[in-house]
């Protein structure tokens, strides 16, 4: 019966197609509206995730997420260190910084200040120069999209000297980096050179990046850390999803795409459900004839069933399938954030799940309660 | 032949159908409409009995009781020897599953399905694969004439076709009641006759019935028995020879 089912649905090419692009539409809107949100996270978290090596991140205890930068005095870098499990721990200077370019033009800059002598949190991506160039005098090391942004269509040029603070800075190095959510160059120094090209503030440490030993469990050590100091202490993934929640409560991003979202179910769901009411009604005597002729309830029900579900697996493979090229295509050709984790597919299917029973939900009333003896009506 | 106080069997045939002081009403207060007013008919097996009257009398929804698509208000409604008042919906599900056929004005085939898909599909219904269905359909249909057809949809066959089709469908599970609803209004006068000269020859059989609902005075001459329907009752039975039309020839 599932057969005829199947049959009957693609018989109808028109409203076949009608109810997959409703179901496409929304899986498509879905699918991509997430992924762009889950590109602007990922890009709140980026700077994060690109300092390697420390697993537990201490900042001020009002910190609300990464750059939510409240200084620590210097000191505490050694209260840090003395707490028990605490396997080391360093510097780390996060601030945005004023540029003054050869070209007498000013450009805003993340400047991040690594540990002078282990470098903690250097980019992995260095394709030009290298890590070690960075304690020669002055030095930086800049992000690819950063110095293109700066210097667009000009070739890549070790040596060239910017000014932050009226102090002289010479990139040393280009680096891959992840883009961030402000989208400004990045630059990379040693702790020292940082704090002289911030401006001048009595607390300039953003956060200490430490670890714990072998075999105390990172949760634990930033218990101590906290209880010990009075900072705020938390590992890697923790400080993550404490941005990301930040992003989520306190800006209107999410409820902007959230908007989208649900304007794509409701419309996805209008569309699909009423053309597959439409089809319903349009076999009504067929479904009636099947029930006249001894198909039960169930079995008509099962069809009925069975057809939305076909009309939700293709719409939604094509419509996360068209999701999915399009962020290939932007993220290749446009700044456009684009990230799409099994968790957006996932919530999308459950989208699509919920638009094809509920556009289905009317058709099987109206089937189940049709009189099989309508077939003897003219 | 006065179709009331009729036993179960008569003139040494059971019968196949017995309706005794059938009512139907729809709606109710002032929009109560009485369909049918206390009817009684037996159909015997072996026998076509034709249900004809004016638009409205009632053999709609007589013959839809008959079939187990609709519920009485009162009365009794005993088929093959089933009661179908006392049976259960999903009784009466796979009691029409089994033993009822039907041929409908329309058709209602399954525009999808070809010729041979459209036959099987009561035996799809009673559960069988799909191939052996179609092949057991094919079978029938090569009998009905319409071997060439098979994978032909119903837009693609002519009317008389597709009721041929229809027939086939009502037949091909072996059903020992078969209904049929105005089964030659949409055809020729020669498709017309072809249609009822099948039905005769492959649905009544010793232990077979048929109840064909008709406008059509051409098809009368088929019949054993016919059975006149006013305004929610049966007037009168008569039995054959009837006479017809130009469809006989």
């Amino acid at each position: 019966m599932l057969w005829i089912a199947w049959k009957m649905l693609i018989g109808n090419r028109v409203k076949y197609l009608g109810i997959v692009f409703g179901v496409v539409f929304a899986a498509l809107l879905i699918a991509q509206q997430s992924s762009i949100f889950c590109g602007l996270m990922s890009l709140t978290i980026s700077q994060i995730r690109d300092v390697e090596g420390p697993g537990i991140w201490v900042m001020d205890a009002n910190v609300q997420f990464v750059d939510d930068v409240k200084p620590l005095a210097d000191t505490e870098l050694f209260r840090v260190k003395g707490v028990p499990g605490v396997e080391w721990a360093v510097r780390f200077y996060k601030g945005i910084a004023r540029a003054r370019l050869e070209e007498g033009t000013y450009e805003q800059m993340i400047l991040l200040g690594l540990d002078d002598a282990t470098l903690v949190g250097a980019p992995a991506g260095v394709f030009l120069g290298s890590i070690a160039d960075l304690r020669k005098p002055d030095a930086v090391i800049m992000d690819d999209a950063g110095y293109r942004r700066i210097w667009p269509g000009e070739p890549y040029r070790l040596g060239r000297v910017f000014e932050m603070n009226d102090r002289r800075a010479v990139i040393v190095g280009l680096t891959k980096a992840s883009r961030t959510f402000q989208s400004f160059p990045i630059v990379y120094t040693r702790y020292s050179q940082a704090v002289r090209f911030a401006p001048a503030e009595r607390k300039v440490l953003s956060f200490i990046l430490a670890d714990a030993a072998p075999g105390v469990p990172a949760e634990e050590v930033c218990r101590r850390i906290e209880a010990q100091t009075g900072l705020q202490a938390v590992t890697r993934e923790a400080f993550i999803w404490k941005t990301i929640r930040y992003y989520l409560a306190k800006t209107g991003i999410p409820v902007n795409f959230a908007i989208t979202v649900l304007l794509g179910f409701l419309v996805g769901t209008a569309i699909a459900g009423q053309t597959f009411y439409l089809f319903t009604v349009e076999n009504i005597r067929q479904f009636g004839a099947l029930k006249a002729m001894g198909t039960s309830n169930a079995t008509i029900l099962g069809m009925v069933l069975f057809q939305a579900m076909q009309v939700g697996l293709i719409g939604y493979g094509v419509g996360v399938g068209l999701a999915a090229l399009f962020g290939w295509v932007v993220r290749s050709a446009s700044k456009l954030a684009f990230f799409m984790p099994w968790q957006v597919l996932a919530i999308t299917a459950a989208a699509v799940f919920v638009i094809v029973l509920l556009a289905s939900l009317l058709s099987i009333r109206r089937v189940l309660t049709v009189d099989p003896a309508i077939v003897f009506r003219g | 032949m006065s179709m009331s106080g009729m036993s179960i069997e008569r003139d040494g045939r059971e019968a196949a159908v017995r309706v005794r002081g059938v009512t139907k009403e729809f709606g109710s207060g002032g929009s109560l409409t009485k369909a049918l007013r206390g009817v009684d008919l037996d159909v015997p097996y072996g026998e076509m009995v034709m249900l004809i009257g004016p638009s409205g009398c009632g053999k709609t929804t007589l013959v839809s009781i008959v079939a187990g698509t609709l519920e009485p208000t009162t009365g009794d409604v005993i088929v093959l020897g089933k009661d179908l008042v006392a049976m259960s919906n999903g009784a009466k599900v796979r009691f029409r599953r089994e033993n009822v056929g039907f041929v409908f004005q329309a058709y209602n085939l399954l525009p999808a399905l070809t010729a041979a898909e459209n036959a099987a599909v009561p035996l799809l219904i009673a559960g069988w694969r799909r191939a052996k269905a179609v092949a057991a359909a094919s079978d029938v249909l090569d009998t009905l004439g319409l071997g060439h057809r098979l994978t032909s949809l119903p837009s693609e066959l002519s009317g008389g076709e597709q009721q041929r089709v229809a027939i086939a469908r009502a037949i091909v599970h072996e059903p020992r009641l078969l209904v049929c609803d105005e089964p030659t209004s949409a055809l020729d006068a020669e498709n017309g006759r072809i249609t009822m000269e099948l039905i005769q020859r492959i649905a009544v059989q010793p232990d077979r019935a048929v109840i064909v609902v008709t406008h059509d005075s051409r098809a009368y001459a088929f019949a054993d028995r016919i059975a006149s329907m006013e305004d929610g009752r049966i007037d009168s039975v008569s039995t054959g020879p009837h006479q017809s039309d130009p469809m006989v020839p």
